[in-house]
């Protein structure tokens, strides 16, 4: 097959599109960069696509939805010129010069420089049951999937803000909703603690592993593993939402980047946001093993912008 | 043939009576990447238009279509072919994994 070469060599070509791939946009076409983002056909916007009442952005004192945040950062890098292709970008060669992106219908583009801001991708228990169960009761998306589940007991795994805020948008809808933590304290902000802890609809599950998820046409319920005293039992749910944390998503750069061992980010020359090859740069939950906040995404895009904005010169 | 709107009313006539192999989305409004899906699959329809039929049912609105067949998360992605449902896809996916996974109904 003829390869589909467009003409141009873009300045800057921004990977994905949630606060840290836009707000690159947004520098990088104010720059007069001329940034082409591809956002993903199906994520565009990112992880906010799916959440609620987004309540510590600053700028909104009232809070936001996140898929409304998510269509005011894209307003505003479309705002200044940046080329926004809902696009899957699925190969990368970040050593060519130019560098070749690729995408799934079989455009090539190529680049001068590259913002990587992939993010991370929810991470799965990797239990009997888990996959064979998606969309029969396990699920990773409450406001999604919380509608199917009316007067029905939930479970909810995990023990940080995620955990707490599908937690509490299941309450809505659930008879009950368990929340199953491994540990016996949570890791979740203060205030979502204090709000899932005060609701009378929540039950607290310490100390407790799910070692299966049951059921045959659908979910029926799960197996725990009490880590303090080893005892074992079973609790009868219909759906479980696996909140659990995410793992950052480098598969476009694996074998060409550097990857931290411990928490699977690209690593970069911070306070840069430089990587290991030149004119490639990384920004967002893809570096970020910490933090992990919109905040600090978009002000890693800012940076990255200006990094490549000194590369080009 | 542009996406067809169904209803729990003409389910059977649209989907199940069809002569034509039917993509069925079950989505609603309040699902982000129900939302995200949707123009892939219009693509999708636009793309096979001689093969496939691309329909919509809308859950919050058509809740019997969605409870009798189980449904439990959307967005879900249903074929059906001869009246039979013939494959399964959950959640929002770009265009080129529902070609692999539809493969068989497509060409």
């Amino acid at each position: 097959m003829a390869e589909n070469l467009t003409a141009d060599v873009h300045d800057v070509v921004i990977i994905g599109s949630g606060p840290a791939g836009y707000t690159a946009a947004i520098y990088a076409s104010r720059a007069n960069l001329n940034p082409v983002l591809f956002t993903s056909s199906v994520e565009a916007g990112g992880e906010l696509m799916n959440t609620t009442d987004v309540e510590n952005y600053p700028g909104f004192p009232e809070g936001i939805m996140g898929p409304e945040l998510m269509s005011h950062f894209e307003a505003q890098a479309r705002r200044f010129g940046t080329d926004v292709q809902y696009e899957d970008v699925t190969d990368l060669d970040l050593t060519a010069e130019p560098k070749r992106i690729t995408l799934a219908n079989g455009t090539v583009h190529q680049a001068r420089a590259v913002i990587l801001a992939t993010g991370s991708q929810y991470r799965e228990l990797g239990l009997p049951g888990e996959s064979a169960l998606m969309g029969k009761g396990v699920s990773w998306c409450a406001t999604c999937d919380g509608f199917f589940f009316r007067d029905q007991p939930l479970a909810v795994v995990g023990g940080g803000d995620s955990a707490m805020e599908e937690a509490l948008f299941l309450t809505k809808f659930a008879s009950k909703v368990y929340v199953i933590h491994r540990r016996d304290e949570l890791r979740a902000s203060k205030i979502m603690a204090e709000r899932g802890l005060a609701n009378e609809k929540i039950e607290f599950i310490w100390n407790s592993e799910v070692t299966a998820i049951n059921g045959d046409a659908k979910v029926e319920s799960v197996d725990l593993h009490n880590v303090v005293d080893d005892t074992t039992s079973t609790l009868d749910v219909n759906g479980v939402f696996i909140a659990i944390g995410s793992d950052p998503r480098t598969d476009l750069v694996q074998g060409q980047l550097d990857i931290n061992e411990v928490d699977g980010t690209i690593v970069v020359q911070e306070p840069s946001t430089k990587t290991k090859i030149s004119g490639v740069f990384a920004a967002g939950d893809v570096v970020d093993g910490k933090y992990r906040q919109a905040i600090t995404a978009a002000g890693m895009g800012a940076k990255a912008a200006i990094d490549v904005e000194d590369y080009l010169v | 043939m542009a996406t067809i709107d169904v209803t729990d009313q003409d389910f059977q006539e649209k989907v199940i009576d069809s002569d034509k192999t039917v993509i069925v989305d079950f989505w609603a409004v309040w699902c982000g990447p129900c939302r995200q899906v949707s123009p892939v699959l219009d693509e999708l329809g636009e793309k096979y238009s001689d093969q496939v039929t691309v329909a919509k049912v809308n859950v919050d609105d058509n809740p019997g279509i969605a409870a009798q067949y189980g449904i439990t998360s959307i967005p879900t992605v249903y074929v059906f072919k001869d009246g039979e449902r013939v494959a399964t896809s959950v959640g929002a996916k770009p265009l080129h994994v529902f070609e692999q996974e539809f493969a068989d109904y497509l060409s």
